[in-house]
């Protein structure tokens, strides 16, 4: 009997097993896969990042050697009054939030009434908020010219040009927005709302966003790397926000070292801000 | 009579809806449906598929506008109300919790709208809580509830706000059969205690039956038949709601001298039918059959096909070489019926609904519509 048993079991034991050797081996083939394919992007993205730094530690008489003077000339850029580079960077900060505020408070509801009540209007809306997409920024200046020229009539503030930055990361916040409202019920959830008394501002502000609290998150994120990050129409249409300034810094010095170091300290600023941005915005660990 | 957090008694009100029409393009929705509610009552909607039930909640809770038409609840015109200023809690079919609160949260959310103080709120929602039986899971959150505490939960939380009206859509249909039966008995129980007067909506017989005062068979956008359950399964008022509410055989019959006369059987009629020729609609359960053993055959003898066993009865089809008849036995006799059996039948005398063509021979008077 027991001799039955063993005999009987071999067999059944070997596929049962070959399965999950294939599947390890697989894995691991799958896991080599991915670090290569990480190493490989990685390098890609370092290596011009870290060449910049090294660029902007070299010294400024002698090839090879290092020094921190592009950087110390970052902040020593005209001696008198309040640094340049310290009140372009309030201005993009302050530039980045009306933006924010500005695409939450017009898009939400904009795509939550059209999911709840004209669903037929829903591509139209997405053609356009894509659209900037497909402008260059050169068009797109050359068509905003006239308004802008209106507006510097009025003010003169280059807090004005949250009303480009806003069409500028339209399409971003949008898919962001869009991808957070297909993932919830937002037709039951907001009828459950107002059955129970809540008006369509409750319905939005204390049912649907919150609910899509990482969707908005990401739409920030987004716009305010856009706005950190946009230099071709603030610079055309001769206003000063960070990355102007950072080039017109790298311009006016001689030391060709302060090129790369303002570079550099522009990407390590959008990424410092996206960075608090994003670890401000992650959810509580909830009750229960 | 319900009573208010501030312990006073609430009447319930009565709900009517009057000649509400509803169009989405070309297809009507609702065609002029009239509809009363007495106070307290619980009224079910049943029908297929697109016969208009759901629409005619929708209109009532104001998440819909009627073409035309009026809605009165205790006697006040809500037509052009918006919705969230209604008064009605609403049970939906898809889990409509918050996912961003916690069950108590939920079920306070509609008194937080009304300004209730914090400490009425946290009292009132777990009244609620305990009356869905759910006080232990106050402070978790939905996606940490089945979808049966998920559906409680929503009752709770739509009976909070001590609505005139109770709006419930398909609530059970998400559930599996077990507790779709057992909740189905709760809401009942709670609706009783609670004393509200409420519109359930379901595509669900067994359900509608088994928990309304009065059942509306719809169809195409209006009422068929509105009356008690029992009325609405034993005294069908249209063929539609015959074969709409359990089973039923329709069997080629003629009406002379106010005698039906089916496969040589002679049955009393429900209502006075002119002569002529008909289908009367027979229920299984007025059929019983018997082993015939005998070599010759008549119109009522036939053999069995199938036996589908359905607990503690059974259901038999037979075939009579010309149609087809099922049967519902208790399962003891049914086994002694396997397929392939001679069997003669006996058609109980019911008085029996009978329908030319798909239209009834003697109409019946519809109940409220």
């Amino acid at each position: 009997m027991a001799a039955l048993t063993s005999v009987g079991e071999a067999p059944i034991a070997a596929p049962a097993g070959r399965p999950r050797g294939m599947q390890a081996s697989r894995r691991r083939r799958l896991n080599i896969f991915r670090y290569v394919c990480f190493t490989i992007f990685g390098l890609f993205f370092l290596l011009p990042l870290l060449a910049m730094a090294r660029f902007s530690l070299e010294g400024p008489t002698k090839l090879g050697t290092w020094s921190v003077d592009a950087w110390r000339q970052i902040a020593s850029y005209q001696n008198t009054g309040i640094p340049p580079l310290l009140s372009a960077i309030e201005i993009t900060l302050e530039l980045a939030v009306i933006t924010c505020a500005v695409m939450l408070v017009l898009l939400v509801p904009t795509m939550v009434w059209v999911r709840l009540r004209v669903q037929w209007l829903a591509r139209t809306i997405e053609f356009l908020c894509l659209l900037p997409l497909t402008i260059p920024a050169i068009v797109l200046v050359v068509g905003l010219g006239e308004i802008y020229n209106r507006i510097q009539r009025i003010s003169l503030s280059a807090l004005m040009l949250f009303w480009v930055y806003v069409i500028l990361a339209l399409p971003y916040a949008y898919r962001a927005l869009s991808a957070g409202l297909t993932a919830i019920d937002v037709t039951t959830l907001s009828e459950a709302a107002r059955s129970l008394g809540a008006s369509w501002f409750t319905v939005i502000v204390r049912v649907i966003a919150p609910n899509m609290r990482a969707a908005i998150l990401n739409a920030l994120i987004l716009t305010a790397g856009v706005v950190l990050g946009e230099f071709t129409i603030a610079y055309l249409l001769l206003y000063t926000n960070l990355q102007v300034e950072l080039y017109s810094i790298s311009r006016n010095t001689p030391n060709a070292g302060v090129l790369f170091s303002t570079s550099l300290a522009a990407l390590l600023l959008t990424f410092a801000l996206l960075l608090i941005l994003s670890y401000a915005g992650r959810p509580r660990r909830g009750r229960g | 009579m319900t009573r208010t957090q501030d312990g006073a008694a609430r009447t319930a009100v009565e709900v009517r809806m009057q000649g509400l029409s509803r169009h989405y393009g070309p297809v009507v929705a609702l065609d002029r449906l009239d509809l009363t509610l007495q106070p307290g009552e619980l009224v079910v909607l049943l029908g297929p598929s697109g016969c208009g039930k759901t629409t005619t909640l929708r209109l009532l809770a104001g998440l819909e506008d009627a073409d035309t038409g009026q809605i009165f609840v205790g006697g006040r015109d809500i037509t052009r109300v918006s919705a969230n200023k209604r008064d009605m809690g609403m049970v939906f079919q898809a889990y409509s919790l918050f996912p961003h609160m916690t069950v108590r949260q939920n079920v306070a959310f509609g008194l937080r709208l009304r300004r209730v103080s914090s400490a009425q709120r946290d009292k009132r929602a777990m009244e609620m809580l305990e009356l869905v039986d759910l006080p232990t899971q106050a402070d978790r959150y939905p996606h940490q509830l089945s979808g049966g505490q998920q559906q409680r939960v929503a009752l709770a939380r739509a009976l909070a706000i001590e609505p005139q009206v109770l709006l419930l859509d398909e609530p059970l249909s998400a559930l599996d059969a077990k507790v779709r039966a057992q909740l189905r008995d709760q809401i009942r129980r709670i609706q009783l205690e609670v004393g509200i007067t409420t519109l359930f909506v379901t595509h669900d017989q067994e359900e509608a039956l088994a928990i309304a005062d009065r059942v509306g068979v719809m169809r195409e956008g209006h009422i068929e038949q509105l009356a008690s359950p029992t009325e609405v399964y034993s005294r069908p008022a249209t063929s539609f709601v015959a074969q709409f509410v359990g089973l039923t055989n329709r069997l080629a019959g003629e009406v002379r001298a106010g005698q039906l006369t089916v496969r040589g059987c002679t049955l009393p009629l429900v209502e006075e039918t002119p002569d002529g020729q008909v289908v009367a609609l027979v229920r299984p359960e007025a059929v019983t059959l018997a082993s015939h053993d005998a070599p010759e055959s008549g119109p009522l003898v036939g053999t069995v096909i199938a036996v589908t066993f359905l607990g503690a009865t059974s259901r038999v089809t037979v075939d009579l070489g010309d149609a087809t008849i099922l049967a519902q036995l208790t399962t003891a006799d049914a086994t002694a019926l396997p397929a392939g059996s001679r069997v003669a039948l006996t058609i109980r005398p019911d008085p029996v609904l009978v329908a030319a063509g798909s239209e009834l021979a003697v109409p019946v008077a519809d109940e409220e519509t």
